[in-house]
């Protein structure tokens, strides 16, 4: 697939369809794969990968490059397809400077699971097939694709690219996976059990606030943390309502937007579970008032700027 | 917070300008009684009430909080109270998600003739929160004690 | 920064009996801001408002809190007295220890703490408070009345009387309404057409109003002084401007076998027709559901026939586009369909009829002439039973109305009377649940009925009607003498529960007006407003706000008209302040406040921005419409970005209460 992502790259700058290319090159780590701009076949050829680390949803940094002027291609996995459609929805990319490929994905990998079986040193690879090669410090060492995927490609909700200009693979299906379960087995817990998995896992923050800057829904032109009248920014550290609820908050923000695209929890260098809030948004809409996905088609009114007039009312606890 | 050794619950009270706060006024009217726990904060129509007061109530020290709006299909602004009950409903579910209890939150549909109904509401609310006890967890959420 | 001054209400001893005031000023007069603190007896008072100006004067305050009565009730005052004093009456605040504190708390350590606390929050609140003026939109001098019964007709003639231009439409062809399909009125038994058709001819000769008829309103866009209406002018395949109403047409027409609506179906009707002979406009109208020349382009009599060329077989549906300041809601009402009540044998009998009916039968001008006649077999009937809250007064259930329908208990008392009057040899039962009679007269005529018409009133309900060999066998209960009863009657009539008509609920739906669950509109204040909808501009009149009689439909119709010349005398309407406001700096063009705005306030535009670089960025950002925002803060919850904001509520102030109740 790589080979025909980086053929389609050139292919599309020469003939004049795009004059950039969004995709994907190495970063600091041969596992660490970054977005990229391309402009030259040369560029494409010695630097685009398109491999099993290619986690990163493009589909954000299409905001800004859609409205540099020019026509950008870029290359979506089918999840980043869902991001893209919300923000068309939201009008933040400016369609007629995009040009989509969909690629379908064989589901992306976690470093994290590769060292959990032992791989450690990476200082190289292939990462293309369904066996993965890895070149390291004491030898070369494959796994299984499938062995090592990340969270959300094991629960993957759809190979179903929802909105592309041209294909490269097969278009795929919306999957079945029970991406819910874990939710659940927070919900069961008690209340004491629940606050203590949260504040652990919260304790974590470093409030790096990477899971902001990668997340497409959260897109704004300036965040409610970083404008002072929102009430809710408290930089001075003056106040720990910021600090304490920042995760709370942004949960609710992208609320209904939100369409699972797992990258918050892909970027934390804390590893805190930080999907699963945004999962419980999703499972409870679902479940209340009908199934949704955002980003799924380019008109259902969101269940947050929406209301039926037999919508039940808040569950209330046993106590009152 | 505690006042002789005696828990007594903070408790904000958010009501629309239309029915709600007209309702609590009129429970006031009557001489109806319910604790000096309860503090109103006005707000145009339930649909202003956004989240994050909520939260910053319970984040400042709050140990119950309480909408208040029109009844469905009365609101002053015909739709209203339908987009703050799917918002409440959500946003309860995830507190309630985050370990905080049910009882702590809640809405209710008070109407301006609804004085009696105000009282009663808030009476049982503030004895459900004295029973809960304070409410430290939103203060807490992200200072995990050693 | 602010000096904010702070006013404690004794409100005599209604606040001071439960609230140490002095301790609550006091205790204020410590907190940040507060430059000034005192407390008075009355603050609402002159002596109590020249206070407060004074201090403003001699403290220089720039916003004021006043610990007194419920906002709901002086805040207006209060910003006034502001205003004289020379500061924005939007820099006033109202801590509501009275309604919300004095009155509810019997412990006067705990209402003064309390007290306390509500100050704290008024002062953080006005420390956020920011000067608003009140924006200003201009009135278009033309009304629109929709609906051409008895309440438009007169709501009409009223606000053309003060000079203003007025448009009535009505989806049928003429005006008039429900009242020319009636007999007789009630108490006084005059004749129905006698006292409207004057007022429709004077409606159709007024040169102020202009009347749409077989019209109905498609899309109404714009708010309160400024409303842009599009009209759906049906085809009736005849021109206006050409039809002289000579009635030919009507008379030549061969498809004979129409159920003429206006006799509700009791008779037939041609498929080109004028409703009736006092029609208004007098012009014919084709029926395109029987029409044989639309339906197979084969027949064209009425066009030979009209000499005035006016038959058009080819017009279309044609739309009208206009401003108007204000809008008059008189769609009506219907009696209910009386499916569901078929123990009364109405769908099995033609002898069982509705009041609205019977009307007909009575009338001079319908199916028999005025002489009473079984449908049937055209034979005088002799003993005729009334049934009472035919689907009203229904408990719960889907098969009836919860409300009493208001006019039955008078028609009926009408129909019975005149029957008696007229044909005295006739029997005349009315079952009833109860006899409601509560106007002018009203109880009077009723006792008429009873004492000098002998007209036999029975409290209970029928409980079965049973068509056999001709006639009708009524079984019924009479309560009050504890048995049941059967009557051999040759007509039923059944009061039937009136409701809204249908056009009401999308007709709610475009103006953004509220409407109960009964589909009658809500009024603005059901006791102190109740010819307003909440919707601003929007005026109710008649029954589509609830069941009226016809001098009770006059009267609201005079008042709606009021206030609509009331709004319409107006040049500029002044706007409240409290308005949403996006921050174009921030706004992501998103769409989410739009989506949620009930009055359609919100629009975006592409405008551009300053970038680095000596760079221009093209963006969409969202804009208020500070004349159509009622301030309701939905848009400031949807919106992701914190861009849009409440003047008045903002986030900052409303957080900054929750911080001094917290703290």
């Amino acid at each position: 697939m790589q080979e025909q992502v980086k053929a389609k790259a050139i292919e599309l700058l020469q003939n004049g369809t795009c004059d950039r290319v969004l995709a994907w090159k190495t970063g600091e780590f041969f596992y660490d794969l970054t977005p990229a701009v391309f402009t030259t076949a040369e560029e494409i050829e010695k630097d685009l990968v398109f491999n099993a680390f290619c986690g990163a949803n493009l589909s954000k940094y299409l905001i800004a490059e859609s409205r540099k002027g020019g026509k950008v291609a870029a290359f979506l996995k089918p999840c980043d397809t869902y991001s893209f459609q919300q923000l068309l929805k939201e009008h933040r990319i400016w369609r007629e400077n995009t040009y989509v490929v969909g690629v379908q994905c064989d589901g992306m990998c976690d470093i994290d699971a590769v060292r959990e079986r032992g791989v450690k040193g990476v200082t190289g690879g292939d990462f293309t097939g369904d066996t993965l090669t890895f070149e390291t410090l004491y030898g070369t060492e494959t796994l299984a694709r499938a062995d090592v995927l990340a969270e959300r490609c094991r629960f993957c909700k759809s190979k179903k690219l929802v909105v592309f200009d041209e294909l490269l693979g097969e278009q795929g299906e919306e999957q079945d996976a029970d991406r819910f379960a874990e939710v659940q087995w927070l919900e069961a817990m008690t209340p004491d059990e629940r606050f203590a998995f949260w504040q652990e896992e919260l304790s974590k923050c470093i409030r790096c606030n990477a899971c902001r800057n990668v997340c497409p829904a959260c897109s704004c032109e300036k965040c409610v943390f970083d404008n002072p009248k929102s009430g809710v920014e408290n930089k001075a550290a003056a106040s720990s309502f910021e600090e304490q609820l920042f995760h709370v908050i942004r949960a609710f923000h992208v609320a209904g937007r939100c369409t699972d695209c797992g990258e918050c929890a892909r970027v934390c260098p804390q590893h805190i579970p930080l999907h699963l809030l945004n999962r419980k948004f999703i499972k409870d809409i679902n479940e209340i008032y009908g199934p949704y996905q955002a980003g799924a088609d380019p008109d259902t009114r969101p269940p947050l700027l929406n209301f039926d007039m037999g919508d039940p009312e808040p569950k209330r606890g046993d106590v009152g | 917070m505690q006042v002789n050794g005696q828990f007594q619950p903070t408790i904000v009270a958010f009501c629309c300008n239309w029915c709600s706060y007209a309702g609590a006024d009129l429970s006031g009217t009557n001489r109806l009684q319910y604790p000096a726990n309860v503090k109103i904060i006005r707000i145009p129509c339930s649909c202003r009430l956004n989240p994050m007061f909520i939260l910053r109530a319970f984040q400042r020290g709050a140990d119950g909080v309480i909408l208040c709006g029109c009844h469905p299909g009365d609101c002053h602004y015909t739709t209203g109270n339908y987009y703050a009950r799917r918002r409440m409903t959500l946003l309860f579910n995830m507190l309630e998600f985050l370990g905080i209890e049910r009882d702590r939150t809640r809405v209710e549909w008070v109407s301006a003739a609804e004085g009696a109904k105000f009282a009663a509401t808030m009476n049982e609310f503030v004895e459900t929160i004295t029973r809960l006890g304070e409410n430290k967890r939103l203060e807490d959420l992200r200072c995990k004690s050693k | 920064m602010q000096r904010i001054g702070v006013f404690v209400c004794w409100c005599g001893s209604n606040i001071a009996a439960t609230v140490d005031v002095e301790a609550v000023a006091e205790a204020l007069s410590h907190e940040a801001g507060v430059v000034f603190s005192t407390n008075y007896q009355y603050m609402c008072s002159q002596a109590g408002q020249e206070l407060i100006q004074n201090a403003i004067h001699e403290h220089k305050l720039t916003g004021v809190v006043i610990c007194s009565c419920s906002p709901r009730m002086h805040e207006n005052t209060f910003r006034k007295t502001c205003e004289r004093a020379g500061i924005n009456p939007y820099m006033v605040e109202i801590a509501n220890i009275r309604e919300q504190c004095s009155w509810i708390h019997k412990d006067k350590a705990v209402g003064t703490e309390k007290a306390i606390i509500l100050g704290r929050a008024a002062i953080a609140k006005v420390l956020l408070n920011a000067p608003l003026t009140a924006g200003t939109s201009p009135v278009v001098k033309r009304a629109l009345v929709i609906g051409g019964g008895i309440a438009g007709i007169q709501t009409a003639l009223d606000i053309a009387d003060a000079g203003f231009p007025v448009d009535i439409v009505e989806k049928e062809p003429t005006i008039g309404g429900k009242m020319t399909q009636i007999d007789k009125t009630f108490p006084t038994l005059d004749c129905a057409a006698c006292i409207l058709t004057p007022k429709m001819v004077d409606a159709a000769q007024n040169e102020n109003i202009k009347i749409y008829s077989y019209s109905q309103v498609e899309a109404v866009k714009g708010f309160v002084g400024n409303f842009t209406v599009t009209i759906r002018r049906k085809a009736r395949y005849v021109d206006e401007e050409k039809c002289t109403g000579c009635g030919l047409c009507t008379e030549k027409c061969p498809q004979k076998k129409v159920p003429n609506a206006f006799n509700l179906g009791l008779d037939t009707r041609r498929a080109i027709y004028i409703p009736f002979a006092q029609a208004v406009p007098k012009i014919a109208t084709i029926d395109a559901d029987y029409c044989t020349m639309l339906k197979t382009g084969k027949c064209g009599v009425c066009s030979k026939v009209c000499t005035a060329g006016a038959i058009d077989y080819k017009q279309q549906d044609s739309f009208v586009e206009e401003q108007y300041g204000a809008i008059v809601v008189a769609t009506g009402y219907n009696p209910i369909k009386l499916d569901r009540f078929d123990e009364f044998a109405y769908s099995q009998s033609p002898d069982v009829v509705t009041s609205l009916e019977l009307e007909r039968l009575m009338n001079a001008a319908g199916p028999t002439g005025g002489t009473l006649l079984r449908p049937s077999d055209k034979t005088h009937p002799h003993t005729l039973v009334f049934v009472q809250c035919v689907g009203s007064r229904c408990d719960g259930g889907e098969k009836g109305k919860p409300y009493c329908s208001k006019i039955c208990c008078m028609y009926t008392a009408k129909h019975a009377m005149l029957i008696r009057e007229k044909y005295p040899d006739t029997e005349v039962y009315v079952f009833y649940i109860d006899v409601r009679t509560p106007g002018k007269n009203f109880d009077e005529f009723y006792r008429r009925a009873v004492e000098e018409y002998g007209v036999h009133y029975i409290k209970g309900m029928v409980g079965k009607v049973t068509p056999q060999n001709g006639k009708l066998y009524v079984q019924a209960a009479d309560l009050l003498g504890g048995q049941q009863l059967k009557i051999e009657a040759d007509m039923v009539v059944l009061a039937a529960a009136i409701e809204p008509d249908k056009s009401a609920r999308p007709l709610a739906t475009m103006l953004t007006a509220s409407m109960d669950t009964n589909d009658f509109f809500t009024e603005a204040h059901p006791k102190l407003r109740p010819v307003e909808s909440p919707t601003a501009g929007i005026f109710l009149s008649g029954a589509c706000q609830g069941p009226k009689d016809i001098p009770e439909t006059v009267a609201q119709a005079g008042a709606a008209a009021s206030k609509v010349i009331g709004l319409l005398v107006k040049d500029h309407l002044t706007c409240n302040p409290c308005v949403a406001e996006s921050n174009e700096l921030m706004c992501n063009g998103c769409s989410a406040c739009e989506k949620v705005c009930p009055y359609g306030a919100i629009s975006y535009i592409d405008k551009e921005f300053r970038g680095p670089n000596r760079t221009t960025l093209l963006r969409r950002v969202a804009q208020v419409n500070p004349a159509v925002c009622q301030g309701c803060g939905a848009c400031t919850v949807a919106c992701p970005s914190g861009a849009m904001d409440l003047k008045g509520f903002s986030n900052a102030q409303i957080m900054a209460e929750v911080d001094a109740i917290c703290k």
